[in-house]
Order: structure tokens, then C-alpha cells, then sequence
């Protein structure tokens, strides 16, 4: 009978539950209302004026060869540039986490900064370097590895910063019981450290993967938006079509933008709760 | 032996874990080493894994010298106090792990893993994440993990130290059972005394990164080196400057030679033995412990004055510390 008390506990917490239920109801209103506002409505008034035309008419859009080349190079260059995040993204979290040296909080305040400055200024930065006027004679304005240096750069943080705290988390017994069972420390790394990185590594993976697709600022400068050139990203298409005045174009490119960038972070992010689902309690 | 440790020290910062530890693990035996915390019990396990490098001293395992080696190559199994379970993987899987990195044949590998998983009655867990099972369970795992590449030596690192009262006690018989049927050699490192006195064969006692004292525990118990091993191993009275265990105490109703007068306080009984707490002059509590038939003779009750004989009472010459 005593296993049964507990069951006596239930209808109070049901009334507690119930004034919870009405603060629950205020706040996911009140969040409703808001992504509803900043997100959600500017999303469907860009879906309304961009299919306004019929969905002939966007699919007329991306079959123009500089828009289908344009979408190529962004996917490619997009892709690229996540690969080479989620390697270095991830050495630089274990770097931070696992090593000690000197200024060491101040390399961490820098992982920050792509995010702080704006974009435009990114770009700027880069071509202060790598650009016609370089001191090291490195010159990247106007091609693709333009475009990917100026990609890399604003999506550092998002892999570093999504590995980071479960790096930081993760339990060192792990590694040691590993260890003493014989594994070599890269087949710790591989067999133990990484699947555990798995889920977060994919989720800033995925971000940055979906900022590269719609960055503007940092390419525009460096990519110097010529066609010809095979150096123009979808954004920079977009831009043109708004300097001239072709607004439908325009919107109908960016709903394919967003309709990529979507389905990067919800391929993405089913794959981090995959991997993280059947261990992670 | 199984295992030598000589001289080994090792000092984090200014903390002295272990000051000139020399130990001898007997072949096949259940040695426990035990210890407060902060007494180096855990560093001396790992520096025996090779977890840790001693600052100085050897470390031998059947003869070899492991100083050097990492673990990896030293041969041994180690069990950790918080299962140290790889999360990602089935249980199948975590037993699996030394044996895979070691590059067994898969038929091998599928036959010791089912019989480990028998031998630690997971038998029907094994497709089941870490997460999944409790705390026992996710130790018995660890204990399999350590097992299946059939180390020389194990090391358990507080293994039961995780766990509720009553699961600590199941798996301490058990554990005791699996090493009569497996032999390996075992250190498991404790701070409960009565775990050691339990399963052990020899009771490796440390205090301050020393050792006090080792042996059967009985022995120990018995005849203890040092003030410390005395109150550490089981309760001990202290009165003036000598030590008395509760049960060596003699009650009588009448004055005595030797005989101090107590006034009795509180008399509980537990079942066959009766504890009774009584108050000598100096205003000092002494415990008591009496079989309950004794307790019926005497036919203690509080405020009662009644005599005690300390004559099983025990003096130690001053702490070691001073000679250190």
C-alpha cells in the first residue's frame, strides 16, 4: 500500500498544473505573436509576391543559365565552406577547451567577432589582405575563393561555438576507460570524442551551412558581382534584379533561397537529433 | 606478486597525494586499499593503471616494469566510480570496445561478449544504451568492459560508491562471487570500512598519502598498528588517551578494581544486539555494544550506575606524524 502514496500527491499537483497552464498559454502567445510578426508574416508576404506569378513563373526564374549557374556556385561554394568549418570549427573548439596557454580567453573573445562586425566590413577586411593591393601578394578579389574566404570568415563562430560547451561537458572518464581498453588516442578521438561532438557539430554545421547560402555583405565586395566572371552568388542575383527594378525575379529567387536554407537546417537538424536521440538522457 | 609498488610519490601542486607508497598485491587475491578521502587511495590506483605517472617510484605488474608504459599497453582493467559507460553505444557495443580496438576476429569477439554479458547478467540488456539501464546495471557493464580483454590485474576505483544503500550491498556479495569464479587478481579502492572487511582478502589502510597499515582484515581489526587504523576500522571509544572497541567493554552492577562508574543513558535494541550509551564522570559518552542476552542480565535501564571494566582498552604510542 505504501508504494500507492504517492498516487494520493496527484490531484494537487493537478491544480498546480492548472495555474501553470494559464502562464503557459500567456507566454506561448505572446511568443507566437511576436515570430508571427518579425518572422512569420514577412515570410508568407514574400511567398505571396513571389508566386503571385504562378509557379511557372519561378521555375522560368531558376532556368535562366546565370540564375542556374549562380545557384550552383552557391550550393558548391556553401558546401565547401561547411566542410572545411565542421574540421577547423571542431580543432579550434579542442584547442580552447582542452589546451592552456597564454591569452587564451582573448583567442576565445575572437571566435566572436565575425559575428560582431558587420559584414560588409568583413569583406573589406579580407580584400586589406588577400585583396589587389596586397602586402603579401595574395589576391582573391573577384573569384570563387574569394567568395569562399569571405564565407569562412563570418561562419567561424558557428560550428566552434555549437561544439564548444559539449566539448567542455564531456566526460574525461569516457576518454581515460578507453584508454586503459587499449584505444590509441585517435581512435579515442574517433570512436569516443567525436560521436559525442556528433549532434552539436551538425547543428552548427547546419548554421553555417544556411548563412552561407543568403550571405551578401562579405561576398559582395570581394566577388565584385559580374556574371561573366562566374564569381555571382545568389544574393548578389537577387541584389541586381532589385537595382532593376525586376521585383518579381527578385522575390522569386529568394524563395528559393529560403526554401534551400530551410531545408539545410531541417536536413540538418534531423540528423543532429538522430544521432542524439537513442543516447543522450 | 601480482602487483609491486615501490616508492612511488606523486604531488599535485603543493598537495602531497602520495608520499613513498611501496604495496604488494598477492596473485589472485581481493586486496581492498582503504582510506578517508584525500588519502591518495585513488591516485595509487591510477598511477598502478598508468591514469597517473608517478613523480618517482616503480610500478611492476607481474614482474614488468610498467613505469613508463601508458595504459594502453600496462594490461590492466580499470572500473570507475561513475561508470565512465561510452554514452553512444549499446551495451553490446561498450563490452565490445577493447576488444574491437584490439582487432579480434568478429566471431571472437560475438562469443565473448554473450558470455561476458551472462557472467554479469545482461544477458537481455544488451542492445540497450547506457542511459537506458541503472546504476548497478551500468556497473556491471563497466565490469564486463574491463573483463572482456581479460587484464592481468583489476582496478576498481570506489566502484559501489555510486549507488544507493542496498544496491551498494547486492553488488558487494556478488562482486565478491564473481572474483572465487573468475581469479583475476583485484584492487578495488574504498572508503567504506565495512565494504573492505567484507569482500577482501587483505586491507591496504591509508592516511595522508601513507600507508598505516595492511593485512587480513581481521588482523587488522584485531590487532591495529595505529590510532588511526583502530577508529577507522569499525567504532572505537576514546577515553583519556587510550581507544575500546563497544563490544570489549565489561559491565558489571558492582564496584571493582579498574572499575570506572558510568551512569547509563539510552539503551536500544536492535534485534540480537543491544547498544547502550553510558556517561562516565568526566562527562564523556562511551558506546557499548552487548549481545542481547547479556543485556538481559544486566537488565540495564537509564539513570542506572553500573561499572566499567576497560581492560581490552588500547593505548598507541604518539602519532606517527611526528617522526615523519
Amino acid at each position: 500500500m505504501a508504494a500507492l502514496s504517492p498516487a494520493a500527491a496527484v490531484p494537487r499537483r493537478g491544480g498546480v498544473a492548472r495555474t501553470d497552464d494559464a502562464a503557459a498559454v500567456v507566454v506561448r502567445g505572446l511568443s507566437a505573436g511576436y515570430l508571427s510578426l518579425i518572422v512569420l508574416l514577412p515570410l508568407a508576404a514574400l511567398l505571396w509576391t513571389s508566386t503571385r506569378g504562378g509557379i511557372g513563373a519561378v521555375w522560368q526564374t531558376i532556368t535562366i543559365p546565370t540564375v542556374l549557374g549562380a545557384l550552383e556556385l552557391t550550393v558548391g561554394v556553401s558546401a565547401i565552406v561547411v566542410i572545411i568549418n565542421a574540421v577547423f570549427g571542431t580543432l579550434i573548439a579542442w584547442v580552447l577547451v582542452r589546451d592552456s596557454f597564454r591569452g587564451k580567453s582573448a583567442v576565445n573573445a575572437l571566435i566572436d567577432l565575425p559575428f560582431a562586425l558587420p559584414t560588409i566590413v568583413a569583406g573589406l577586411t579580407l580584400l586589406a589582405l588577400y585583396g589587389p593591393s596586397s602586402p603579401v601578394h595574395v589576391n582573391v578579389a573577384y573569384t570563387r575563393m574569394g567568395i569562399a574566404l569571405a564565407l569562412l570568415f563570418v561562419t567561424l563562430p558557428f560550428v566552434t561555438r555549437a561544439v564548444q560547451p559539449v566539448l567542455i561537458a564531456l566526460d574525461r572518464d569516457m576518454e581515460e576507460a578507453a584508454a586503459v581498453l587499449g584505444a590509441g588516442s585517435l581512435a579515442i578521438f574517433r570512436r569516443i570524442v567525436l560521436p559525442n561532438l556528433g549532434p552539436a557539430l551538425l547543428a552548427g554545421a547546419g548554421l553555417s551551412f544556411a548563412r552561407a547560402l543568403g550571405e551578401f555583405g562579405a561576398v559582395t565586395l570581394i566577388a565584385g558581382n559580374n556574371p561573366l566572371r562566374g564569381t555571382q552568388v545568389m544574393s548578389l542575383v537577387i541584389f541586381g534584379d532589385i537595382q532593376g527594378y525586376q521585383f518579381s525575379s527578385a522575390a522569386a529567387l529568394s524563395f528559393i533561397l529560403l526554401a534551400l536554407s530551410l531545408a539545410v537546417l531541417l536536413v540538418f537538424g534531423r540528423l543532429s537529433r538522430a544521432l542524439s536521440g537513442h543516447h543522450d538522457r | 606478486m601480482a602487483i609491486t609498488v615501490q616508492g612511488v610519490s606523486k604531488r599535485f601542486g603543493d598537495f602531497q597525494a602520495l608520499d613513498k607508497v611501496s604495496i604488494e598485491v598477492e596473485d589472485g587475491s581481493l586486496t581492498s586499499i582503504l582510506g578517508p578521502s584525500g588519502s591518495g587511495k585513488s591516485t595509487l590506483l591510477r598511477v598502478v593503471s598508468g591514469l597517473e605517472h608517478p613523480d618517482q617510484g616503480r610500478v611492476l605488474i607481474f614482474g614488468e616494469d610498467m613505469t613508463h608504459l601508458p595504459p594502453q599497453k600496462r594490461g590492466v582493467g580499470f572500473v570507475f566510480q561513475h561508470y565512465a559507460a561510452f554514452k553512444h553505444m549499446t551495451v553490446w557495443e561498450n563490452v565490445a570496445f577493447g576488444l574491437k580496438v584490439r582487432r579480434r576476429p568478429k566471431r571472437e569477439i560475438q562469443t565473448k561478449v554473450a558470455e561476458l554479458l551472462e557472467l554479469v547478467q545482461l544477458g537481455g540488456l544488451a542492445e540497450r544504451y547506457p542511459g537506458q539501464l541503472s546504476g548497478g546495471q551500468r556497473q556491471r557493464m563497466g565490469l564486463a568492459r574491463a573483463l572482456a580483454v581479460e587484464p592481468k590485474v583489476l582496478l576498481l576505483d570506489e566502484p559501489f560508491g555510486a549507488l544507493d544503500a542496498r544496491v551498494r550491498q547486492e553488488l558487494r556479495t556478488w562482486l565478491r562471487r564473481l572474483h572465487d569464479e573468475v581469479h583475476v587478481t583485484t584492487v578495488l579502492v574504498t572508503h567504506d570500512q565495512e565494504e573492505a572487511m567484507e569482500i577482501s582478502d587483505c586491507v591496504v589502510v591509508m592516511n595522508h598519502g601513507r600507508i598505516e597499515q595492511s593485512g587480513e582484515p581481521r588482523r587488522l581489526y584485531d590487532h591495529p598498528d595505529s590510532e588511526f587504523v583502530m577508529s577507522f576500522l569499525g567504532y572505537a571509544n576514546r577515553i583519556g588517551d587510550s581507544l575500546v572497541r563497544p563490544h570489549d567493554i565489561r559491565i558489571h552492577l558492582q564496584p571493582g578494581a579498574d572499575a570506572l562508574a558510568a551512569t547509563v543513558r539510552r539503551v536500544v535494541f536492535l534485534g540480537f544486539e543491544v547498544r547502550a550509551e553510558l556517561e562516565i564522570p568526566e562527562g564523556q559518552t562511551v558506546r557499548v555494544q552487548l549481545t542481547r542476552s547479556q543485556a538481559a542480565e544486566l537488565s540495564l535501564a537509564p539513570g542506572q550506575t553500573i561499572y566499567v571494566d576497560l581492560a581490552h582498552s588500547r593505548r598507541f604510542p604518539e602519532e606517527r606524524e611526528a617522526a615523519a
